[in-house]
């Protein structure tokens, strides 16, 4: 094995002014560093910063404008994947690439033996897919089918995919995303029993205290430019939040909420369910002016079918809404643009924007038909373009220009924009729905405090949110949906996780009702 | 193979590309003149002059690509929507038909006709397809099946009807209609030349669908519901509604192709009006990157290939099929050569 020609500490992976440009924006402006062997180096940056392009690069994906890659002392080919993973390197990707309906093993040998050895020499293969979970505690059933697996055992499978090819330099792109506290910590043990036997990892990720925990350098990404590297040991969550936005960070903290009068009602109102999930079951809540209302739950519980309501896209099925004292009779989405609900979704790739139009185009997604962006049917494009320059300037949206393709924006600059569309409107409601999921620090604080912002100019906001932190944090009032139904309204710090954890496990909802 | 994106390719890369595409055009033209025994490079000679050599010759390419033209804007316009309009040929026929009906059965002067028959075919192309797109929009049904489908329920509702009430009783027993009067004709755009007003309508319907998509709320519309109908029903865009004018739009232009065809060529309506220009259609807006303005130049380029390889074929011992091949190779490269403009392609 090629490790043994390699001393604890010697560089295995080395980068030297790696630049890539994308048009006019810099992804990665010539980074250099080393990665030495048996180590836990961490990628730290915002969305947008340029890790995903970097390692892309590493792997083969992308081809580098310049700069070098080397791997054991060995120059790599660039822009060939099967190149990187030949000379060691593995890569588990956020979104992971098994095939649903194979078994764990298949998902192992495909691609990796030739096709025409798929069928023989299984017995080998299983022996030695046995030893690997052994020796790094990745234990899962060589038999199961992949569409049967939890996100952490689909998870191991991909890193034994990589170590079954050879893998000694292992790359994880934002692994923790999609695990439960405790599967991060499973995942943890085995970065380490990785390292103790001589493997590297590069770890990406932008939650400060799983980087401070994993790894033994933290290299800072900003604006495509490395700001720094620094020792874990020397550093902590502060200093290195800094090093990554660039500025002093001051997570929120939210005044006490002034409620005003409800402006959006619903009594007793159901929906009808959508396919596995389930419809409204008479639900009634109140969302007032002035105050964040907070929506806990499992995902999957009926905050798609409240979101769609809220969202104009679905109408009540039985009971009575509300709009500032109305009862709604025609609902759609430009009835409820119309009623001021400003809408920010879940998704912002699918159906918050649309990808192959510029900022422009989908700045005024909502408001084509009025004036100035219009005049009877025909288009102002310049007054259009002028509206999205003051949007980019005043939400701090990173971008070549208005005339950019919105899907070369980082998640982060996307749901700025998506966000500076809807508050600019001045709605009364705001539905946010996940608003900062899959965002950095940076960006998370950001949309947290201009939720708080129009919370304070008198919005009545409603915040899904799968993360129980952030509801709590927000929010003035909480509600629990479980199955369709909604628990009370619970005020600020009137309920602890583990109370709210029981309502979200359905208990409590008979005799409440 | 993979293919990476390219954020904004070069001039070169963009012009230079469809450009090969023409040459690997002929050059597998040119190989399989050869197999037939011709010189090559005479060959295209002949299929220039055939298109372009003469006044008559032009003027025929023109008139043949009028119909080209209307068709492939049909298509674009619809494409554009991701509303999958296959059915160009019966919309240009159900045109036809309305334009005879009017042309023959209303005793009014020929001023008056000949816009009442345009606006007749536009409405009718307009509700032939209006049929599919509300199945689509309401049940889901998908319209390349209802959309293609209809086409051979056009031809035999046609074939009907020229057998039965609408028989020429003048034909010799051939089926075919009866001709509109003389004065409800388009006019020749220079007297005594073949080409009729309907290439100045061709035109002119080229820039005005140009302007519709690029300076209207509808060309917004119709451009966000084809791009991401999802992300376009959620910011409030009607997107059933401009499916419907989508609909009534490019089904209208096909039928134009009918109309332009009878009114200022043919006169009468017959099974052979059109040669599958609708289907064509599909090509010509292929080739055209579904740009309006574009349509007009490919129509131009896939009717001087036909014209041109009639007139060659007279001349030379090649078989006219050629043409259809050259049109296929045209669509094939090109859709290549579009693909390698946006995406460069990476071994391993």
């Amino acid at each position: 094995m090629a490790l043994a020609a390699v001393a604890q500490g010697d560089p295995v992976l080395r980068l030297s002014g790696i630049t890539k440009r994308f048009g006019a924006l810099v992804a990665n402006d010539s980074i250099s560093f080393d990665l030495a062997r048996g180590e836990v180096m961490a990628l730290l940056g915002e969305n947008g910063a340029g890790k995903t392009t970097l390692m892309n690069i590493l792997f083969g994906h992308y081809s580098a404008d310049s700069g070098e890659v080397e791997v054991f002392g060995h120059p790599l080919p660039p822009g060939q994947p099967g190149a990187a993973l030949r000379a060691g390197v593995g890569m588990v990707h956020q979104h992971f690439t098994l095939a649903d309906n194979m078994s764990v093993l298949d998902n192992i040998l495909l691609g990796t033996e030739p096709f025409w050895k798929l069928g023989i020499g299984r017995a080998a293969a299983r022996a030695r897919v046995a030893a690997l979970a052994q020796d790094f505690g990745l234990w899962v059933d060589p038999d199961a089918v992949v569409a049967g697996l939890s996100v952490g055992e689909r998870q191991r499978v991909e890193i034994l995919k990589a170590l079954y090819r050879d893998a000694k330099i292992l790359i994880l792109d934002e692994p923790t995303a999609v695990l439960t506290p405790q599967e991060t910590d499973a995942l943890f043990v085995t970065l380490r029993r990785a390292v103790a036997l001589g493997l590297s990892v590069i770890f990406i990720s932008h939650k400060l205290h799983e980087v401070m925990a994993i790894s033994a350098r933290v290299l800072v990404l900003r604006h495509g430019r490395l700001v720094g590297t620094v020792a874990t040991a020397e550093t902590d969550r502060h200093r290195l939040a800094e090093m990554m936005v660039g500025a002093e960070i001051t997570p929120p903290a939210p005044s006490r909420a002034t409620p005003g009068a409800p402006l959006l009602v619903l009594d007793r109102v159901s929906t009808a369910p959508q396919g596995q999930r389930p419809g409204l079951r008479e639900v009634s809540l109140s969302l007032r002016a002035g105050q964040i209302t907070g929506l806990a739950g499992v995902s999957g519980n009926g905050q798609g079918a409240l979101a769609d309501l809220l969202s104009g896209l679905v109408s009540p099925r039985q009971g009575r809404f509300e709009i500032a004292g109305q009862e709604v009779a025609q609902w759609s989405p430009r009835a409820a643009i119309a009623a001021q609900i400003g809408r920010i979704p879940e998704d912002r790739h699918r159906t918050g924007t649309i990808a192959d139009f510029t900022l422009t185009e989908n700045a005024i997604l909502e408001t084509y038909g009025n004036r100035p962006h219009s005049r009877d049917g025909w288009m102002n494009w310049r007054a259009a373009q002028r509206w999205t320059e003051n949007l980019i300037a005043l939400y701090d949206v990173r971008c070549p220009g208005p005339g950019t393709r919105i899907r070369l924006l980082s998640g982060g600059n996307m749901q700025k924009l998506i966000l500076g569309r809807v508050l600019e409107e001045a709605p009364k409601v705001i539905l946010a729905n996940q608003p900062v999921r899959g965002l950095d620090i940076g960006a998370v604080t950001y949309v947290q405090n201009q939720l708080l912002a129009a919370r304070d100019a008198g919005a009545a906001v409603l915040l899904i949110s799968e993360d129980l932190d952030e509801i709590l944090t927000l929010s003035d009032v909480i509600h629990v949906i479980s199955e369709g139904r909604l628990s009370p309204g619970f005020p600020r710090g009137t309920m602890k996780p583990a109370d709210l954890g029981q309502w979200m496990a359905g208990q409590g909802f008979d005799h409440a009702a | 193979m993979r293919l990476e994106a390219i954020a904004s390719p070069t001039l070169v890369r963009s012009l230079g590309l469809p450009a090969l595409a023409l040459v690997a055009t002929f050059v597998v033209g040119g190989l399989l003149a050869m197999l037939a025994g011709a010189d090559p490079l005479a060959t295209f000679g002949l299929i220039v002059k055939g298109a372009a050599g003469s006044r008559f010759a032009l003027l025929e390419t023109l008139n043949r690509a009028t119909p080209l033209i209307f068709t492939g804007l049909a298509v674009a316009v619809a494409f554009r929507a991701r509303l999958w309009n296959i059915g160009a040929e019966a919309q240009l026929y159900a045109g036809a038909l309305i334009t005879v009906l009017i042309g023959t059965r209303l005793a009014l002067p020929g001023p008056v006709l000949i816009p009442l028959m345009g606006l007749g075919a536009l409405l009718a192309g307009g509700v032939v397809l209006l049929g599919p797109v509300l199945l689509k929009t309401r049940l889901g049904v998908d319209e390349v099946v209802t959309t293609l489908l209809f086409n051979f329920i056009m031809l035999l509702l046609i074939s009907l009807l020229l057998e039965g009430p609408m028989k020429d009783p003048l034909g010799m027993g051939w089926p075919k209609s009866e001709a509109i009067p003389r004065d409800a004709r388009l006019p020749r755009i220079v007297d005594g030349l073949r080409l009729h007003w309907g290439f100045g309508l061709a035109l002119l319907s080229a820039v005005a669908i140009w302007v519709i998509q690029t300076r209207t709320t509808l060309g917004y519309e119709i451009r966000a519901v084809g791009l991401n109908a999802e992300a376009a029903r959620f910011a409030g865009v009607p997107v059933g509604a401009v499916m419907v004018k989508t609909a009534l739009l490019s089904g209208g232009l096909a039928a134009l192709a009918g109309y332009s065809e009878v009114a200022g060529l043919k006169g009468n309506l017959t099974l052979d009006l059109s040669p599958g220009f609708g289907y064509t259609g599909i090509v010509v807006a292929m080739l055209a990157l579904l740009h309006p303005l574009g349509v007009v130049v490919s129509a131009l380029f896939v009717a001087g290939i036909f014209v041109g390889a009639d007139g060659m074929s007279r001349a030379a011992e090649v078989p006219t099929y050629i043409a259809d091949i050259l049109l296929a190779c045209a669509l094939l490269f090109m859709v290549l050569a579009i693909l390698l403009t946006k995406f460069r392609v990476l071994r391993g």
